[in-house]
């Protein structure tokens, strides 16, 4: 049995320990947003927070999930309203599609520690990230608008709402 | 995999064979109002039943009661934007903007058989050029129908009823919303010819339209083939022969079946399906099965033995395809002669969702979710989706349904279909709907691979410096000659034969300006599977002929931009993409210290793109810091995706010829997963600046021509930065 919180709601499986909360996420708990790409590690489809950091959930046995907060695409905002998924849809990056929640969510991760990037530190915590359509320019566009309406936010609520 | 089994459309034993006549007049037999038959949304689980009344003039188009406006997409969607400039099309006829539009992927059926030779197919970058007439007269008949309905209603005359954002308005200003028209525009005849709109009347056309699929792309929400399904589906992963060829000989399945969640070992056409509840288990299992494969005859080909077969078979003569001039007679006077060889890889798609596909066999009818980029073709093509799991289900063509999913990329692979084949033929054998996923490794490993080849160049310039001479001659594995049927003989298939244009693209066609032209090609025979790799042979001649001309370029003593404009004075629209790039870049102002830049050209798949491409070299490794694109596709749909896919096309074009190669060692691909075969990632993506060229002509294809240029490009601005000449790709700086 383990026990975890997953976009805000307590869990208990009984699952093997072993397996990869890529796969819990996607078939126990039915949370598909969270993609399958390589399973070594290397692409950042299956990348989630997990007690606030991007972790890539492929890597990642249900195991060692016990006790954490992960946070999955589906968990950052009702309908998209994230101002990383709104500057996503305002600089219309996604492609294909498939890599997005794990740049969303890496996206979401570099912000939260870094909120004013400059395109070096995008490269730095992009690079994880594989996108074959190469939407790389439109993903560095979209952070830095992230980054902007983050600030805008911040600034209109005087600090008084954060980010979902 | 939550959605309940409802209602397959099968089941309503109506998709067969209607006209679109017949689309419309099924509902109203029934008394339902207007059901298009053969529609269904893409769900989690099997279709969802149409509850609405609908107003159809066409299979590409619905409107509801509601007034909802539902456009059928026929393409597939895998980033290139066909889910949002398909609808644009229709909302432009119909005269309503693009935000109250919606689409749905359009099931497998005659009904969408627009692309060549009646077949419902995404692929050689085809999809605005044989939509835009359908959907645009899908739209066009619709609106004359309303309209028609409004002017019966008024009792008018319809000349008097003005369309405008969706609804029809009387000239003493009163409005009917198209909802409140469509039912009774639902019992008019279809007229046969309607006016459609000059490019000087188009309000949606040529507008940055946002993009459809965006918001479920930014929220996890948009289904792809991995997550299609009804909620009970099984997993498969299934052993292959790892060498090319090789056949099963024997197997033990006590490992896998030992793992816990697996259910069963399965025999399959193509190697051995461990199903089980889930992937982490399948997976498991396939790894524990002792499996004896019999390697055949090609357990020790390697890269060596490849290379070797293909200079030697570009050293013989092979089916010429262009032939201009009198080039023996130049090509063996004492002139000097320039010659050089040029050698690309193998190179495997990797999309980023590897290949999957959901299928579902029971009571004689076959189900499938696919991110397919082939869903139907006509009888005696074969090939397409449905017709590829009725075969292997072992069912009809007619109750087999084939629902696309968005497509975790295609570039190509995914108009192979041996992903639903063996989908298809595993439920056949088992109960209950069942998802073949393939690894990484599977994918990258099984691969249909863009074809290596091996080029011999030879020109001879005349005193001006110009060429007089150019000789091409090419080697490489056929696609073509692998995709037809083997009871195709030879003879009645000139391309099955002796060539294909497949492997010539791009270079029977370079467009410059020389009076004597040879360009041959010699098949050579290799168990590698090759297929379609976005942009096709333009992604080996373009860095041929663009390497090349560049060489005699210097040769000649010439800059490479305007000996190419010279050589093109024929060709206004090279020229213009190459004016146009050059401009833009500056191409004659001087390149910021310990730089270069390098510039190509090349026209493909109706349109015409130029690049340049600015690079630096530090510790021997090639930064490539900016591109600049200039584009002429014809008339644009939407100029937002137009400039994405240039972005796209040069990314993907730029992974290749930075790291892109496939090896063969002991009759099998060496590579198995990004660490070894290497993408492209932030840190390495350049700034990329696109400029469209305003234009009139047809539209092109915008999926594809962004790519063969760029590797050329990177290329001529080594040679220009250190005078190593790149004839091999991936680039190696020495």
């Amino acid at each position: 049995m383990v026990k975890f919180t997953l976009n805000g709601e307590p869990q208990e499986l009984n699952v093997p320990s072993a397996n990869p909360l890529l796969w819990v996420l996607r078939e126990s708990l039915e949370l598909t947003g969270t993609k399958f790409g390589c399973g070594i590690g290397q692409c950042g489809a299956c990348m989630v927070l997990v007690n606030g950091q991007p972790t890539r959930s492929c890597q990642m046995p249900i195991s060692a999930a016990e006790g954490s907060e992960v946070i999955t695409i589906e968990g950052l905002s009702e309908k998209g309203a994230h101002s990383v998924q709104e500057a996503w849809v305002e600089e219309q990056v996604p492609q294909c599609g498939y890599c997005q929640s794990g740049q969303i969510v890496s996206a979401v991760a570099l912000l939260a520690a870094n909120p004013n990037p400059t395109d070096e530190d995008i490269d730095g915590a992009m690079s994880s990230n594989i996108c074959r359509c190469g939407t790389y320019p439109a993903i560095r566009r979209a952070i830095h608008r992230a980054a902007g309406i983050q600030r805008q936010l911040a600034s209109t609520d005087d600090g008084a709402r954060g980010e979902e | 995999m939550k959605d309940q089994h409802s209602n397959p459309i099968e089941d309503k034993g109506i998709t067969k064979n209607l006209s679109r006549r017949t689309f419309v007049k099924i509902g109203v037999l029934a008394g339902t109002g207007l059901t298009l038959g053969v529609s269904y949304r893409v769900t989690k689980g099997p279709e969802a039943p149409l509850t609405d009344a609908v107003f159809s003039p066409s299979a590409f188009l619905r409107i509801d009661v509601d007034g909802s406006i539902t456009v059928m997409v026929a393409k597939s969607e895998m980033g290139q934007g066909v889910a949002t400039a398909l609808p644009q099309l229709v909302a432009e006829e119909l005269h309503v903007p693009l935000s109250q539009v919606s689409f749905e992927f359009a099931p497998a059926h005659p009904a969408y058989g627009t692309a060549m030779g009646g077949m419902q197919l995404t692929g050689g970058s085809t999809s605005i050029r044989d939509s835009w007439l359908p959907l645009s007269e899908a739209g066009a008949k619709a609106r004359w129908m309303l309209r028609e309905a409004a002017a019966q209603r008024w009792g008018v005359a319809p000349d008097q009823v003005q369309m405008n954002e969706g609804k029809a308005l009387h000239p003493d200003g009163s409005k009917l919303t198209y909802a409140q028209l469509a039912s009774a525009a639902a019992l008019l005849d279809i007229p046969k010819d309607v006016p459609l709109k000059g490019p000087s009347e188009f309000r949606v056309i040529g507008t940055p339209a946002p993009r459809l699929d965006v918001p479920t792309k930014t929220t996890g929400e948009a289904i792809f083939g991995m997550d299609a399904g009804p909620s009970d589906t099984r997993v498969a992963v299934v052993a292959r022969s790892p060498v090319f060829g090789g056949v099963l000989r024997a197997f033990d399945p006590t490992g896998a079946l030992e793992v816990d969640g697996v259910d069963e070992v399965v025999e399959l056409k193509s190697g051995i399906a461990v199903v089980a509840d889930g992937y982490v288990a399948a997976k498991e299992g396939r790894d524990l099965l002792t499996v004896e494969w019999a390697d055949g005859e090609w357990s020790t080909l390697d890269d060596t033995e490849i290379s070797d077969l293909l200079k030697e078979a570009a050293d013989q003569d092979g089916a010429t395809v262009r032939e201009e001039g009198d080039i023996d007679s130049v090509l063996t006077s004492d002139r000097e002669q320039t010659r050089a060889a040029y050698t690309l890889p193998y190179l495997a798609h990797a999309t980023m969702e590897p290949m999957n596909c959901t299928a579902w066999v029971r009571n004689g009818r076959c189900t499938v979710w696919a991110p397919t980029q082939f869903q139907n073709a006509p009888g005696l093509v074969g090939g397409g989706a449905r017709q590829v799991a009725a075969k292997a289900a072992g069912v009809s063509a007619d109750n087999t349904v084939v629902h696309t999913t968005f497509l975790g990329g295609g570039f190509g692979r995914r108009a192979e279909q041996d992903f639903v084949r063996e989908a298809a033929e595993l439920a056949g054998k088992v109960d209950g709907p069942v998802k073949v996923i393939w690894t990484r490794e599977d994918d990258m490993q099984h691969d249909f691979y863009r074809p290596a080849s091996y080029h011999d160049l030879s020109a001879i310039l005349g005193v001006d410096g110009m060429p007089e001479a150019w000789c091409h001659r090419i080697a490489s594995q056929s696609i073509l000659q692998r995709m037809v049927p083997s009871w195709v003989p030879d003879f009645a298939t000139n391309w099955a034969g002796t060539s294909d244009p497949t492997s010539t693209e791009g270079a029977q066609d370079q467009p410059y300006h020389i009076p004597n032209v040879r360009v041959t090609y010699s098949k050579v025979d290799l168990p590698v599977p090759v297929g379609f790799w976005r942009s096709v042979g333009h992604t080996q001649n373009a860095f041929v002929v663009e390497s090349f001309i560049d060489e005699l370029a210097d040769l000649a003593g010439q800059d490479p931009y305007e000996y190419r404009r010279e050589l093109l004075s024929e060709h206004p629209r090279h020229r213009a993409v190459l004016d146009t790039v050059a401009e833009a870049s500056e191409w004659a102002s001087p390149v910021p210290g310990g730089r270069a830049r390098g510039i190509a050209v090349a026209e493909s798949f109706g349109s015409f793109v130029a690049e340049v491409a600015e690079i630096s070299i530090q510790d021997g490794q090639l930064h490539v810091h900016k591109v600049w694109c200039a584009i002429d596709c014809g008339m644009v749909v939407n100029p937002a995706i137009v400039r994405a896919q240039m972005e796209s096309g040069i990314v993907y074009g730029l992974t290749a010829a930075l790291y892109g190669r496939i090896n063969i060692q002991g009759g099998r691909v060496v590579q198995s997963n990004f660490h070894d075969y290497q993408m492209l990632r932030m840190r390495d993506a350049p700034d990329i600046e696109v400029i469209l060229l305003p234009s009139q002509e047809a539209p092109g294809g915008v999926g594809e021509p962004g790519t063969p240029p760029i590797a050329p490009a990177v290329t001529n601005a080594v040679f220009a930065l250190t005078g190593q000449r790149i004839r091999e790709l991936p680039i190696q700086i020495v």
